[in-house]
């Protein structure tokens, strides 16, 4: 699986070429800005790209701006954020485009490399990796609107889990139930949402985006 | 050149608008204080008597040229009804006085007719152009004196002592806000981030003393445990410094990432030309924070509002909400927090919390943008 990876501090970077290439990935290329991140993206159409939502010459959101900005030349391309802290615009902003193909981490969460690894791996199969603070942030807000509103307090519970980028063998095994119990939640999610059948991981995306995008009450 | 006369026409129009006015204002005023009245009405009449004060101080500092005394902040109401009073005999008489001048030429032209066999003469036309430029001078020496009137009676440039006790107190404020910040990172540090690596640093030293290979990764996930929490730790106090979305995006995507974050829904309405300097932002995305966490804890609200706009000068938030009101700065520390956040800036705060009432809270800052 080829990977893009770009980050500033040195020592990161290294770490995370080191990581990722003893898991089986093959760096491609790895940057420390955006500009040259841009022009890695599209040059490379990697399978997958871990970026630092912080990077020069802006030091600001430059590595959020350049991931969406190659997601609207290159639809879909798979691309896993990094950053120190979390923010749910940001999330909604990754989503937005409902193509799939991304994830949200906190830094911190690279420390727990067999997470980490799983998740650039289900990034780059088009699934989602929203970080367990993003969806935390979510649970304090109470909602209103409908389809949302309809979902009871279990449905909501996996819903978030699937937010996480949880498979629903995952799920079930967090939850201690059979996986088949999680099947049925999920269709009555998908149900509730008016998701029409279609592929599982493209239903899933647009779940959560639903409950990225619901609106507080 | 024709100025003057405009400024005059308005003047004698707002000085004809302050008649009802002000025999509303004494209605009410009178109902309120015999009858026990709601105060709701009287207080909104003396809201439109402050905005016309405003509106005719701002015209006079425009007249007298006497830009940067600072935004209108009148002493007291009681000072604008004063004012309002005296405007509206000198609004229009002085637009009397002025119509002096036509009726003057008139009668100049009617006694060419009642003599028709005068010459029309030099005389004739001199006079009447003498009648032009006296009606001028007259109108824009009117013209400034209204605007002293209303410079001097709604007497909003502070004496210089005023204004230095007011900047040694926002001072004051200033010092004692950044001295509190900084002993609360310094025990936020001290608790948090300091104490997780002490303690991984004892979980790793164990490990080096360790011959039990069991015990050894028992020990190791410790110290893994207690990195991640001085992680969380810093980033928390990262974010009470400066949020990284503030950097990021300016004040607008800051407090939209935080209106997302609030359990009431926030309706966000901001609209600015440019960016305005690192320290302002800080200080009016703190407040709106602020405010937003008193919305979230204390008002019961089912909808709030934020509201970001700058105009003359002025940077002005506000942020409101539908729930119970009563808002007390006396009470709680946030109000108190906010305010001295903005008088560091020459920034006021405004509450507007009637019990039963929807609260709103407003917030100026003064910026060049």
């Amino acid at each position: 699986m080829r990977v893009v990876i770009a980050e500033d501090l040195a020592l990161l970077r290294d770490g995370l070429v080191r990581l990722l290439s003893a898991h089986g990935f093959q760096v491609v290329e790895a940057v420390d800005n955006g500009p040259s991140l841009l022009m890695a993206l599209l040059r490379h159409r990697p399978d997958v790209a871990v970026i630092d939502v912080r990077l020069p010459p802006t030091f600001t959101d430059e590595g959020l701006q350049t991931a969406l900005e190659a997601r609207r030349r290159l639809p879909g391309l798979p691309v896993l954020i990094l950053s120190q802290y979390v923010e749910q615009l940001y999330a909604r902003e990754l989503l937005s485009d409902r193509s799939g193909g991304v994830g949200y981490l906190l830094k911190d969460r690279v420390g727990d490399v067999e997470q980490f690894v799983e998740a650039v791996r289900r990034v780059a199969a088009g699934g989602t990796a929203m970080d367990a603070e993003v969806i935390s942030q979510l649970l304090t807000r109470r909602v209103r609107d409908e389809p949302l509103g309809a979902l009871t307090p279990k449905e909501r519970e996996v819903l978030s889990m699937m937010a996480e980028g949880l498979s629903n063998a995952a799920i079930a095994a967090r939850l201690f139930v059979t996986d088949k119990a999680i099947g049925k939640h999920t269709n009555n999610i998908f149900a509730k949402l008016g998701l029409p059948p279609s592929e599982d991981q493209n239903r899933r995306v647009m779940a959560v985006l639903a409950y990225l995008e619901a609106e507080p009450g | 050149m024709f100025e003057p006369v405009v400024g005059l026409l308005v003047n004698a129009a707002t000085g004809l608008a302050a008649w009802p006015l002000l025999v509303l204002l004494g209605i009410y005023a009178g109902l309120t204080h015999l009858t026990g009245l709601d105060r709701r009405p009287l207080d909104r009449l003396l809201g439109m008597v402050h905005t016309l004060a405003g509106f005719q101080h701002g015209r006079a500092v425009r007249v007298l040229d006497r830009h940067g005394a600072g935004p209108y902040r009148p002493d007291g109401i009681r000072r604008e009804v004063g004012w309002l009073a005296v405007h509206s005999v000198a609004g229009p008489a002085c637009l009397i006085l002025l119509a002096a001048f036509p009726a003057a030429a008139d009668v100049i032209w009617n006694v060419r007719v009642v003599e028709p066999d005068r010459p029309i003469s030099l005389t004739f036309t001199l006079s009447l152009l003498a009648l032009m430029i006296a009606g001028w001078m007259t109108a824009s020496y009117l013209h400034t004196a209204q605007a002293r009137l209303a410079h001097l009676m709604l007497g909003c440039e502070p004496s210089l002592a005023e204004r230095v006790r007011e900047l040694t107190e926002s001072r004051a404020a200033a010092v004692d806000t950044l001295a509190a910040e900084l002993r609360r990172i310094e025990r936020d540090l001290h608790d948090g981030a300091q104490a997780r690596l002490i303690a991984m640093r004892m979980s790793l030293g164990m490990i080096k003393g360790e011959k039990d290979p069991d015990r050894m990764r028992e020990l190791a996930g410790e110290a893994w445990e207690s990195a991640g929490q001085a992680l969380a730790d810093l980033r928390h106090v990262v974010r009470g410094i400066h949020p990284p979305v503030l950097a990021d995006r300016g004040l607008a995507g800051a407090i939209q990432a935080t209106a997302l974050l609030c359990p009431v829904p926030v309706e966000v309405d901001i609209v600015l030309p440019a960016r305005p300097a690192a320290p302002v932002e800080s200080a009016m995305y703190f407040a709106a924070a602020e405010a937003l966490t008193n919305v979230a804890k204390h008002s019961g609200a089912g909808q709030a509002w934020v509201r970001l706009r700058h105009s003359a000068g002025m940077l002005r938030l506000t942020v409101g909400d539908d729930g119970r009101g009563g808002a007390d700065p006396a009470r709680g520390t946030g109000l108190d927090g906010i305010r001295s956040r903005l008088s560091a800036f020459d920034g006021r705060l405004k509450l507007d919390s009637p019990p039963e009432g929807s609260t709103e809270l407003t917030m100026e800052l003064p910026c060049v943008l």
